[in-house]
């Protein structure tokens, strides 16, 4: 609250504000959906961490070398990369109140998603019927959790974003669903950056090793 | 039916998972269920569902929801100390060739839910009730900053201690001790559903804490009133918001370790498995990462409930405040850098036991600094000894001692010599009970009058309190002397006569305790009939000094009529000293947040889901979890969550203070 202590004329220590007005509706959200970001941030540090103490550990199974195929991955890559400007356009034409623009643009957002999450999908069943399966040694364990935890925060995040692309459509671009949209943005870079992470840690060095 | 079809609809839930060849689990039951149907049929009677849903069950206020938290949190203490009872029962008699009356199957059970319980379901609901109520008065807010997302995490809590508590009577429990390591814990030796009772109790309910942890930094962050800055907070306020933060940095740990779990055991990964190379290890470094910051997230609190009740009932400021949050934050910190004393003996080699042992060594000394800040409040104070002071005393005597014993297992030799020996046992109850359950009756006692606007009995007090510190020397004194003579933890059986005597005292301090806890309950009654005599309408019976007892008590729901103001760290004395007059005219109409029934229900679907994945009831599972989906995003679809209470209501309320407060005087 800005209300500064309201200078009294008698010279008197004020006590309370008199001319209150309330928080106005969404005050703490953005905080609250950093803090919420960071929490989130802390599972995949754990599931990095896992991966990192286990993912040497083929049990004389298949290896990063054996089964990542780069080219692929390099395309999912830049299917997310692509997914996070478009969201970008996205809320540049919400700022213009371009409701049209804006549904399209997140339409295209959700394209890019869905393609992501296909090709992860198609890379894990190949893989599976290789007989790479989760099972197969810690590293696959490893390595399948995390690539798919992000996998399923990406799902989550589409579910969001239709939803709010109906409620965009039924009440227009409203503070509450500008706010609504500000906080998807922030998951869906945030889900950009750690699938930066996946890339060089998993894949890349991955491959090196 | 088919067999084929049963195992579709219940899953490997039988006829044989109820525990019927069990006499005590039965005799429990029958108990339990009469006494729940008394329960429903008096509430049925009273026609009082109506109103426990409208007010209570759907309320989005602070105050009724960190009330609940303290019910469920005493709820579930008799369950826990039920659990105790029997260990120290078995323990006593199982001498000389004697069996005691617990099997082995029944008795790992016991200790591995006692302690489950006394830490997520009594220890924690303890603290979230007593932060929930008492921090948006302290700051003088009006509620959360969330408050939806506060009865959605009260209800998850309760949906955790659902699942424990069905464990009782449906199935079994887990038999790995409280943190479940593997590969016992793992589905090769652990086939049954008691771990995974185990793991969705706390996945539940775990959900539900590290939401209110962001709920209650986003309202400590962002909803003080004017004037109150960061070093104008009150040490609740600030060991609150050290809490949470703690809360939020090691619970998603606590998630993925558990989650991690449950696909070795339903999926069939190799996280923890001894081969494939999994690592066993790597789960309980996992574990202690959350679960030491675990402890500092239950003891932050109840050194801000000292440090308010201190001060009070010494009639003076709180010596070096600045010290005291100092030394608050250094601890947060440190927490996080200790958490390889749990298993020195795990072999990670001299320097690194080297290292964590002198970082625990080090929180020592933000520790005694606040001993020191606390005794030298009291000094030269005029020190008025009711009973949350009683408490405090108990507490700087006991804390102590535990803190003393800690320092001595945070030497990697001796602690290869007492691990996991009953020393540890006494050692972590001697800081639990002393600091965390000793804070907590500080705080009942010391806020009790501000929720519900009478004082609690002082003659039940004072035998809760004898009873209690009493007891708890009585039982565990002894076992830091059968530590110290070699005796491991949670052994069923013993050969040596010799230790035997040492485990009737213990048994004798349980005994204790458990008067202890019934003068509490009995404290609770008589003070209920006796409201007319131990009633306050100041609002400020302790004649204390923070922001909460500036309002009437209990609280109206919107807190303080108007937005108080703050020139001073203790901002109601300051606005006592100063003369400050209540306001009586210009209310204006408040803004606050609807009831919504929600939580309950979102909370309901994801307990149901629970259950059908620990019974491989897919069906179940699968169909509440799409229940969650569609009321949590029908739930966004209501975008009308306030309303304003008329400026009538608010001087209707108001008055009538008026007019206790004349009355009064």
């Amino acid at each position: 609250m800005t209300v500064a202590v309201n200078p009294s004329t008698t010279g008197e220590p004020v006590f309370y504000v008199a001319d209150e007005h309330p928080h106005p509706e969404g005050y703490s959200t953005s905080l609250g959906f950093w803090i919420y970001l960071m929490s989130d941030c802390l599972i995949f540090a754990m599931l990095f961490a896992a991966f990192g103490v286990l993912g040497a550990n083929y049990a004389a199974g298949p290896a990063p070398k054996d089964l990542f195929d780069l080219d692929l991955v390099a395309v999912n890559t830049s299917m997310l990369l692509l997914s996070s400007i478009t969201y970008g356009f996205a809320m540049l034409t919400m700022q213009q109140n371009k409701v049209g623009q804006t549904q399209m643009w997140l339409a295209i957002t959700g394209l890019f998603g869905l393609a992501f999450i296909s090709i992860e999908l198609t890379e894990f069943a190949h893989m599976i019927h290789e007989g790479a399966t989760p099972q197969r040694s810690a590293f696959l364990s490893a390595f399948f959790t995390l690539v798919g935890t992000h996998g399923l925060h990406v799902s989550c995040g589409l579910i969001w974003l239709v939803t709010l692309m109906v409620q965009v459509g039924k009440f227009g671009l409203i503070e509450a669903n500008r706010r609504r949209l500000m906080c998807l943005s922030m998951f869906w870079h945030f889900l950009d950056v750690v699938w930066i992470g996946v890339f060089t840690f998993v894949y890349l060095l991955g491959v090196l090793r | 039916m088919s067999p084929d079809l049963l195992k579709l609809i219940f899953g490997r839930l039988d006829f044989e998972s109820l525990p019927l060849h069990e006499p005590i689990v039965v005799g429990t039951f029958v108990v339990v269920a009469l006494g729940g149907a008394t329960l429903l049929a008096g509430l049925t009677y009273f026609r009082l569902w109506g109103y426990l849903w409208r007010e209570w069950f759907t309320t989005v206020d602070h105050k009724r929801i960190g009330i609940m938290y303290m019910i469920l949190g005493i709820v579930m203490l008799l369950r826990g100390f039920a659990d105790a009872l029997m260990m120290r029962g078995q323990q006593m008699l199982a001498f000389g060739g004697s069996e005691g009356y617990l099997n082995a199957h029944h008795y790992d059970q016991v200790f591995t839910a006692h302690g489950v319980i006394m830490i997520f379901f009594v220890a924690m609901p303890l603290v979230t009730g007593l932060m929930n109520y008492v921090v948006p008065l302290q700051i003088g807010a009006r509620d959360v900053s969330f408050p939806f997302l506060n009865n959605f995490s009260f209800w998850m809590t309760v949906g955790g201690a659902v699942l424990v508590m069905a464990s009782l009577f449906i199935g079994e429990f887990a038999r790995t001790g409280w943190l479940a390591y593997p590969p016992l814990s793992n589905i090769g030796y652990s086939p049954d559903v008691g771990v995974d009772y185990y793991i969705w109790a706390l996945q539940v309910a775990g959900v539900g804490t590290t939401l209110s942890g962001i709920n209650l930094i986003c309202t400590i962050v962002k909803l003080r009133c004017p004037g109150m800055t960061m070093m104008r907070m009150p040490v609740f306020t600030w060991t609150s918001l050290c809490t949470n933060i703690l809360i939020v940095a090691s619970f998603p740990v606590l998630t993925v370790v558990l989650a991690l779990l449950s696909l070795d055991r339903y999926v069939g990964t190799n996280f923890f498995t001894n081969d494939f190379g999994g690592s066993p290890m790597m789960y309980v470094n996992l574990i202690w990462i959350w679960g030491h910051p675990e402890v500092y997230i239950l003891v932050l609190p109840a050194f801000g409930i000292f440090s308010e009740v201190t001060s009070t009932f010494s009639g003076k400021r709180l010596f070096g405040y600045t010290s005291m949050v100092y030394a608050t934050v250094v601890i947060t910190i440190l927490s996080y850098l200790v958490w390889l004393h749990h298993f020195f003996t795990m072999g990670s080699g001299a320097s690194v036991n080297s290292f964590f042992g002198i970082t625990t060594m080090i929180i020592s000394i933000p520790t005694g600094a606040k001993m020191f800040n606390w005794l030298f409040t009291m000094y030269r104070g005029r020190i008025r000894y009711e009973l949350p002071m009683m408490w405090t005393i108990a507490f700087m005597l006991t804390f102590v001692i535990g803190g003393m014993t800690g320092v001595l297992l945070a030497v990697p030799p001796a602690d290869f010599v007492l691990h996991n020996s009953l020393f540890l046992i006494a050692h972590f109850h001697n800081v639990i009970i002393g600091g965390v359950v000793f804070g907590a009756f500080a705080g009942i006692n010391y806020w009790f009058p501000k929720a519900f606007g009478f004082k609690l009995d002082v003659f039940w007090g004072k035998m809760s309190f004898w009873f209690w510190v009493v007891g708890f020397y009585l039982a565990f004194m002894p076992l830091y002397v059968l530590g110290l003579m070699g005796v491991t933890r949670r052994l069923r059986v013993f050969d040596d006569p010799s230790l035997q005597i040492w485990f009737i005292i213990a048994a004798i301090g349980a005994l204790f305790v458990f008067i202890g806890i019934l003068s509490m309950l009995m404290q609770f009654a008589v003070s209920l009939l006796k409201r007319e005599q131990l009633k306050d309408v100041t609002g400020d019976p302790w004649n204390a000094r923070t922001l909460e007892w500036a309002t009437s008590s209990p609280p109206p729901d919107y807190n303080f009529a108007f937005t108080p103001v703050v020139h001073d760290n203790d901002a109601w004395w300051d606005m006592k000293k100063r003369g400050y007059q209540r306001p009586l005219t210009g209310f204006k109409p408040i803004h606050m947040p609807s009831s919504t029934g929600t939580g309950v229900i979102l909370a309901g679907f994801a307990t149901a889901m629970g259950f059908g994945l620990i019974w491989y009831i897919w069906w179940l599972a699968a169909a509440s979890f799409i229940a969650m989906l569609v009321v949590g995003i029908g739930h966004t679809f209501n975008y009308h969550r306030d309303f304003d209470i008329p400026a009538e209501d608010v001087i209707r309320t108001e008055d009538a203070r008026t007019k206790l407060l004349a009355g009064a005087k």
